[in-house]
């Protein structure tokens, strides 16, 4: 006698899961690199030779094994891809949901649920837009704040020392850390941690451990610096 | 009780459809929520009106067929079915917004009744076991423990009424999928197709309309029957896992 089975089924679009994983994955990277380019910044506050003697160091990393400036641009590549894959599963993501009701409710409850999903589009694609603006200001100097400086170090004195650089600044922290906030938890999800409600709490509380020393972390030496508490 | 409703109208799936404003009076607070609309509707009928449609059976919190948005609250205010809504969670002089599920996946076809079948077809794509008929098999045959059953129960709980769907903000219809591959998927005779399932599950989802899931959890916060979000990470990472197997 036959049976019919359940077969793999056919293939039209890619599952928004895998997209999702996609998201998790790269997302995951940037919390990697995030969290080793806040322990950087920090070096501010062992003074402006400590910051400098770092931001040439990362040039040097590996050498002899890798060329000058080898590890740097591994890094840069592997960023670079990870976020075009992730803004692109997330524009894709945001189209399909966006079609799936067309029609909205006259009144609709869950406030919070839809700040969180608006912070993480809309504070997605300003993150995206400040990254640009962060690398012309620090990486290619096309962005002049507070004079021209040779070092490092007197680039980011110079240029927290001006309330509005100050202010674009702490604004991107803030978007970071409500990224962060949901992403992570986001991220554990899609990669099925979630497997209890005793793994649901640990998620939760790791992701906001991590946004809270990532936020700290980030809006202290701009602070700081503004203040004149460093050297 | 003396309330004011405002019902969505759409005469079918074609009509574009508005909200209507009926006075509704003498709403006992014992009431269920259906039973102050067949109230309304006998008042329709009575002046000659079309009543408003809207969905029932088991009027016991059981069967998954109710379910309309409330206030903007899939079931409205209380955590379970609407059919096991009562009046009591709503004050005097109350103005009530009633609308159907909205999701492109789920059309209306008329007032409030949505069409579902998307939901079938998601079971139809491999929301279950196969197997041959024939005598029952001793019910000790195939042992199962506890916390595995336990669990199976839970996600076995889910009515199918789409109050996930509803409240989601993008419309996926992920909490109710994750439930039904969890239940499966805690069993031994779920193992051999798990696989299969996810992937024709996940699959049709999809090509039906439903959003992705962003993780909210609206939906878990909806569901008369309490399934907890972590049915949705175990469906991925199901799927996860049959990606591999398959590569």
């Amino acid at each position: 006698m036959a049976t019919s089975t359940i077969s793999a089924g056919k293939r039209p679009r890619t599952r928004s899961i895998l997209l999702k994983t996609v998201m998790a994955v790269t997302g995951l990277i940037f919390v990697g690199f995030i969290l080793a380019h806040m322990y950087g910044n920090l070096m501010i506050f062992a003074g402006e030779d400590s910051f400098n003697e770092y931001a040439h160091h990362l040039r040097e990393f590996g050498t002899p094994m890798l060329p000058e400036s080898g590890f740097l641009w591994i890094m840069r590549i592997t960023l670079l891809v990870s976020v075009v894959l992730h803004a692109a599963s997330a524009f894709i993501l945001w189209g399909r949901a966006g079609k799936a009701r067309s029609v909205r409710y006259i009144q609709r409850r869950g406030e919070w649920a839809t700040f969180v999903k608006r912070s993480m589009r809309w504070g997605g694609v300003a993150l995206l837009v400040f990254v640009v603006f962060h690398l012309l200001h620090f990486t290619t100097h096309t962005i002049n704040i507070g004079g021209t400086h040779d070092t490092p170090a007197g680039r980011l004195v110079a240029s927290f020392g001006v309330w509005w650089a100050v202010l674009i600044y702490l604004f991107a922290v803030a978007c970071l850390g409500m990224h962060l906030l949901h992403g992570i938890w986001s991220a554990g999800m899609t990669l099925g941690l979630n497997t209890s409600l005793d793994m649901a709490e640990r998620l939760r509380l790791v992701s906001i451990l991590v946004t809270v020393v990532v936020v700290v972390g980030f809006a202290l030496p701009p602070v700081a610096i503004f203040l004149g508490l460093i050297p | 009780m003396r309330l004011t409703l405002k019902i969505w109208r759409q005469s079918g799936p074609s009509d574009k459809g508005g909200a209507v404003t009926y006075p509704i009076e003498g709403v006992s607070e014992d009431m269920s929520f259906l039973e102050m609309l067949d109230v309304l509707n006998e008042g329709l009928i009575a002046k000659g009106e079309e009543p408003v449609a809207f969905d029932s059976d088991c009027r016991e919190g059981i069967c998954g067929m109710c379910g309309v948005m409330i206030n903007g609250e899939a079931h409205g205010p209380e955590r379970t079915t609407t059919c096991q809504l009562h009046m009591r969670s709503f004050r005097d002089g109350d103005e009530i917004v009633i609308e159907p599920w909205r999701a492109d996946a789920f059309p209306v076809i008329k007032d409030l009744c949505v069409d579902r079948g998307s939901f079938d077809r998601i079971i139809q794509a491999g929301g279950y076991i196969s197997a041959n008929t024939g005598s029952a098999p001793d019910a000790h045959a195939t042992p199962v423990p506890k916390s595995q059953a336990d669990r199976a129960f839970m996600a076995a709980e889910c009515i199918g009424c789409g109050a996930c769907v509803a409240a989601c903000p993008n419309a996926s219809g992920m909490l109710f999928m994750g439930a039904k591959i969890t239940h499966l998927g805690e069993f031994p005779q779920g193992q051999p197709e798990r696989d299969a399932r996810v992937l024709s599950m996940t699959a049709q989802h999809d090509e039906e309309g439903f959003g992705g899931c962003t993780n909210l959890g609206e939906c878990s916060r909806a569901c008369p029957k309490g399934i907890p979000l972590n049915v949705i990470s175990q469906m991925n990472s199901d799927l996860l896992r049959a990606q591999r197997h398959q590569a």
